[in-house]
């Protein structure tokens, strides 16, 4: 939305580098939700929504406390539900805030071929330009988290922005605020990193959670929004929280090696056709020339 | 004749106005397609979809335009399969095919209604089509392919863009040999009709069927 006061890092469909990339003069920013003290009151969902300028959209029963099935175009923050059956713990009621990650690496950004329609800037905000957009849907084959979403009506893909729109004015995002337990924290990412980690090791030596950990997944250079969970070794348990979330290697394939593939086999058979015809020229047929030997029947 | 199509004395009927409608239906949007596709397919070409009325425009009316051509594809297919079969003679024109590319046509055999090249190109674009078709309904509605079906939306990345950089491949040929390598060949599509001289040179035995009998063109390669 809002590009006020943010260095741009990368421009998805951009012919050319970015106008000072790599220059870092910010900090990169850092969400951290902490799965183990949420209460699923849907205080951020609501925050979100009206931060965002939405209405409340029609909730669709699913046997759980959960609003909705997943995140949609205009319900960019879903807190999901989940059962979980623990051996050591019982019944578990997992809750866990589903949003927008904002990837180091986003596949979103990679698999976009419209200019300037996602931006990732340098304090890590992945966020969609929708003046930019053309309802390709790209993003939403790209993404590893399911989080784009296509608007029917704008014929344009939607998601969180992290609220940068106040995050450039010094505030936290709108869920941050509304959170009434704390387990929502916006910070620096070595902050959050060091607060989440802090977390884990309690639940671990004095909450008997033995595989607590931090979600914050390498295969795309991790995110800047984390979680705390109480078994880090499952994250699918969270609402299908994916273990090892990676840009698709076909998006992966498709941009570097078939791209270029591609543009040596179409400019070099032009150049090829050129060569031929400087070569042989075209295919003479003159009437009377129809003595030579073999042609026609 | 067909009374569709004047042919000028000297001259003879190689593609009927339904034959010729459909080609140039896939013609022109095949070459919208192609350009729209193209803009999508590096950011260096994305000034293209400026060029046909911008990014959101290019990319709607790509998959509208996109049944357009499957639909003149499938009216090919329904006009010529029966004549695109690869017959013996296909083969040993394919065994000539460096005298073909050197223009030394007095070394390659005369074919039927259709050589081997033009067999390819059909072929090569019905396939070709009929998957573009597949993975482009997957890229135009991502939201209607379930996330646990998600790998449908993998292949079908990859799948539309390897299979139009070979179509762009059969075209860019396809319009070589018709603009500028054979004479003759684009009135044929234009205006009908072709030369008896070209006729025979390049399609004597189907030259010689229709010769006798103009009803049977369309029945045998």
């Amino acid at each position: 939305m809002s590009s006020a006061g943010f260095e741009i890092r990368a421009i998805s469909g951009h012919a050319g580098p970015v106008p000072g990339a790599g220059l870092k003069r910010e900090f990169e920013v850092c969400k951290l939700i902490d799965t183990t003290t949420c209460i699923g009151c849907k205080a951020c969902e609501v925050a979100c929504l009206e931060w965002n300028g939405y209405s409340f959209s029609e909730t669709k029963f699913d046997n759980s406390y959960q609003t909705m099935p997943e995140t949609s175009w205009n319900y960019w923050n879903l807190i999901k539900f989940n059962e979980h059956e623990d051996p050591d713990h019982g019944l578990m009621l997992l809750m866990r805030k589903d949003q927008c990650m904002h990837c180091e690496e986003p596949g979103c950004l990679a698999a976009c071929p419209a200019d300037n329609a996602i931006v990732q800037y340098v304090n890590g905000i992945v966020d969609f330009q929708q003046e930019h957009c053309i309802g390709c849907g790209y993003c939403i084959s790209g993404c590893p988290f399911n989080i784009p979403k296509f608007s029917p009506d704008a014929r344009k893909v939607f998601k969180c922005t992290l609220c940068v729109d106040r995050v450039s004015e010094g505030l936290e995002p709108a869920c941050i605020k509304a959170c009434p337990t704390g387990c929502l924290h916006f910070g620096t990412k070595p902050e959050m990193k060091e607060l989440a980690e802090t977390r884990a090791e309690q639940l671990r030596e004095h909450s008997g959670f033995a595989n607590a950990g931090v979600y914050d997944p390498a295969g795309i250079s991790g995110t800047h929004v984390i979680y705390v969970l109480h078994d880090a070794s499952n994250p699918e348990n969270y609402g299908g929280l994916p273990s090892n979330p990676r840009i698709p290697w076909t998006v992966q394939l498709w941009k570097h090696p078939l791209k270029w593939i591609g543009n040596l086999a179409i400019v070099g058979g032009l150049l090829g056709l050129v060569v031929h015809y400087l070569r042989f020229g075209p295919k003479t047929l003159e009437e009377d020339k129809q003595k030579k030997p073999g042609a026609g029947q | 004749m067909s009374e569709d199509t004047r042919v000028p004395p000297g001259n003879v009927l190689r593609y009927s106005f339904p034959e010729r409608l459909v080609h140039w239906l896939a013609g022109f949007s095949y070459v919208y397609l192609m350009l729209t596709g193209l803009a999508f397919w590096s950011p260096w070409l994305f000034w293209l979809a400026f060029a046909l009325g911008g990014g959101t425009i290019s990319r709607e009316l790509h998959s509208w335009v996109g049944l357009i051509f499957v639909v003149a594809v499938l009216l090919m297919f329904r006009m010529w399969h029966r004549q695109m079969h690869e017959t013996a003679v296909d083969k040993e024109w394919w065994d000539a095919i460096p005298h073909y590319i050197r223009n030394e046509d007095e070394y390659v055999p005369t074919v039927g209604r259709f050589n081997g090249g033009q067999k390819l190109l059909f072929w090569g674009f019905l396939w070709c089509g009929l998957f573009l078709l597949l993975s482009g309904l997957i890229l135009w509605f991502p939201n209607w392919v379930p996330w646990n079906l998600r790998y449908l939306r993998y292949i079908a990345v990859i799948v539309h863009p390897s299979l139009a950089l070979i179509t762009i491949g059969l075209f860019i040929i396809h319009v070589y040999m018709g603009l500028a390598m054979e004479r003759g060949a684009l009135i044929s599509m234009t205006r009908g009709y072709v030369t008896i001289a070209f006729a025979k040179r390049y399609h004597g035995l189907w030259y010689n069927r229709v010769a006798d009998d103009p009803s049977a063109k369309n029945e045998t390669p």
